[in-house]
């Protein structure tokens, strides 16, 4: 009994027990250990693009009313499969007058923040990469690495749409990381440990229940920064080509398209570590401790395709209201959703009564927003046309 | 005299300053601006390496959150809204060059001056582990920082306030 109820942690100890047994000293046990856990996260990873993008495909075009790939054995679930062959078969193609060493770092580094946050993401009690006690922190601080790549990207293209790109990027992405720590920052004050193990363990009941606004803001702003549609104003097809990666072709295409797909799936894994409970799923994690990362995939897979619905639903956004959108109206909510929070802390100790003293001030919240939005929308139809497209733009 | 033993921390930190130094050297070697924007995260990175050594791993966090995430990218961001940097055959140094080469001379000699002089005591106490908490709770002690940390709030808010008064149309 014992050894299903701590399956993982008992089969890591296994396969460590089957190595000394060969004779190995335990440095080179120790080494042989660490580099597998390292080789099944990035394996995960990856895996993420074969799995992400299929279901991509096939939800989006569910949602339009059209069978999506449906050629590629079974049902154009393997299409990744032959793009990935297709990528590889591809000219290699390097701008003139680029910068030619630019050029090849931007993919080379651009996956590699993504693949780096891999490993403070909790798949179970025990079942972690490394538990950190600065888990969050070190998430928001390796995702900014991203923004450099694409920089660097966009710079080293020597085209002027890739370097438009690379603007967007620091613009947009600097912007929505503000509202994204404020988010988190509440949810460190209800956990009170920074660790992404803790912040699960601490989830009673899961924070998106409690704290719908900071959740939702949080959902926002991580597509924005895993670049999705319709906050992927760095890539915008229509108006821009693709952005900074304008000049990549081939497997250094491929290099962005995988740490798209890395960025999205982790981000997913964030959001349901911080808001949904992680790997707790209504007691379940007790009966079968064997289902923690079934648990947290599926909760993950959920996350990514409600930013699927998101991708279908809303039409993109101009990048002026985006911008305008995180400072004026993420980071106020975000803030007003901290105070909240440290006033709640302050106010009780009992978890339950915190738990409904944050639902009841975000349902306040939500009201308030909503007044506040209506009013504002109401003085914009009221006021004549000149006026209100220069109050659509201030 | 007994030869150090080599540890695995010694040779983490021979390659982390090599990366430090590398990317310092590249900072002030290289004639394109971006490329020692670049070298100067490298840098960065090899300080942030130097924190984890330490055990200082929220030290080395906001490194990578403030001056990688930030002030280089605010760097490479002023470099590429000026045009003219970008042009071949800009030079990378100035007529000021004299003064900075007698600034450079002088912090040089102050920081070696410093090194050879000051005799490197260890304290007894071990390292204290999960320093967060108390790092927090020291930043809004009147006891301790509470002012320190109210004064550079303020100063960052007169920053915001200006950064806006300067973009706002008349």
């Amino acid at each position: 009994m014992d050894f299903i109820l701590n399956f993982w942690v008992e089969f890591g100890a296994w396969v460590g027990g089957l190595l000394s047994n060969w004779g190995l000293p335990d440095w080179a046990v120790n080494l042989i250990a660490d580099f597998l856990g390292v080789l099944i996260l990035v394996v995960i990873g990856i895996m993420a693009v074969l799995i992400f993008t299929p279901m991509e495909r096939k939800v989006i075009a569910r949602m339009q009313d059209r069978p999506g790939p449906n050629r590629v054995w079974p049902y154009g679930l393997l299409q990744a499969l032959a793009d990935a062959i297709k990528m590889l078969t591809k000219e290699d193609i390097i701008p003139t007058h680029a910068d030619r060493a630019l050029h090849m770092l931007a993919p080379l580094i651009v996956a590699i923040p993504a693949l780096l946050v891999y490993a403070v993401l909790p798949w179970g009690p025990g079942l972690i990469g490394q538990d950190l006690n600065i888990g969050v922190l070190y998430i928001v601080a390796i995702s900014t690495i991203h923004v450099l790549a694409i920089v660097i990207a966009g710079w080293g293209s020597n085209n002027k749409y890739s370097l438009l790109g690379a603007f967007r990027v620091v613009n947009q992405l600097l912007a929505y990381e503000v509202p994204m720590v404020l988010c988190i920052l509440t949810v460190v004050l209800f956990s009170k440990t920074m660790s992404t193990q803790g912040i699960v363990e601490a989830q009673t009941i899961p924070y998106f229940v409690t704290m719908p606004v900071v959740g939702l803001i949080f959902l926002i702003c991580a597509m924005a920064e895993a670049n999705r549609s319709p906050v992927d104003l760095i890539e915008a097809d229509s108006e821009m080509v693709a952005g900074y990666m304008v000049e990549y072709s081939g497997m250094k295409f491929a290099m962005f398209f995988i740490a798209e797909y890395v960025t999205m799936f982790a981000a997913a894994i964030v959001i349901s570590t911080l808001f949904l409970g992680g790997w707790k799923f209504f007691g379940l994690e007790d009966l079968a401790p064997v289902l923690t990362p079934v648990i947290v995939f599926a909760k993950s897979v959920f996350v990514i395709f409600c930013m699927l619905w998101f991708r279908a639903t809303f039409p993109r956004i101009r990048f002026d209201q985006l911008v305008g959108f995180a400072w004026k109206f993420l980071v106020p909510l975000a803030l007003v959703n901290l105070m909240l929070g440290a006033l709640v802390v302050k106010l009780t100790e009992n978890i339950w009564g915190q738990a409904g003293l944050m639902l009841l001030g975000n349902v306040i919240v939500i009201v308030v927003t909503f007044f506040i939005l209506n009013r504002a929308a109401r003085r914009m139809k009221e006021a004549p046309a000149l006026k209100r497209i220069v109050a659509v733009e201030r | 005299m007994s030869i150090p033993q080599v540890t695995v921390s010694h040779v983490v930190f021979v390659i982390l300053s090599a990366i430090a130094l590398i990317g310092a050297l590249g900072v002030v070697t290289t004639r394109n601006l971006f490329r020692a924007a670049l070298f100067l995260v490298l840098s960065f990175i090899g300080v942030a390496g130097f924190y984890i050594l330490l055990e200082a791993e929220f030290l080395a966090m906001v490194q990578i959150l403030v001056y990688v995430g930030a002030i280089a990218i605010l760097i490479i961001f002023a470099i590429m809204l000026s045009q003219r940097l970008m042009a071949p055959g800009y030079k990378a140094s100035n007529e000021q060059w004299l003064w900075a080469l007698v600034a450079a001379v002088a912090l040089f000699a102050a920081l070696a001056f410093i090194l050879l002089n000051v005799g490197w005591p260890t304290a007894e106490a071990s390292v204290p582990q999960g320093t967060v908490a108390e790092l927090g709770k020291a930043l809004v002690d009147p006891d301790q920082y509470l002012l320190v940390f109210e004064v550079a709030s303020v100063l960052l808010l007169a920053a915001l306030v200006g950064a806006v008064v300067i973009a706002r149309e008349r």
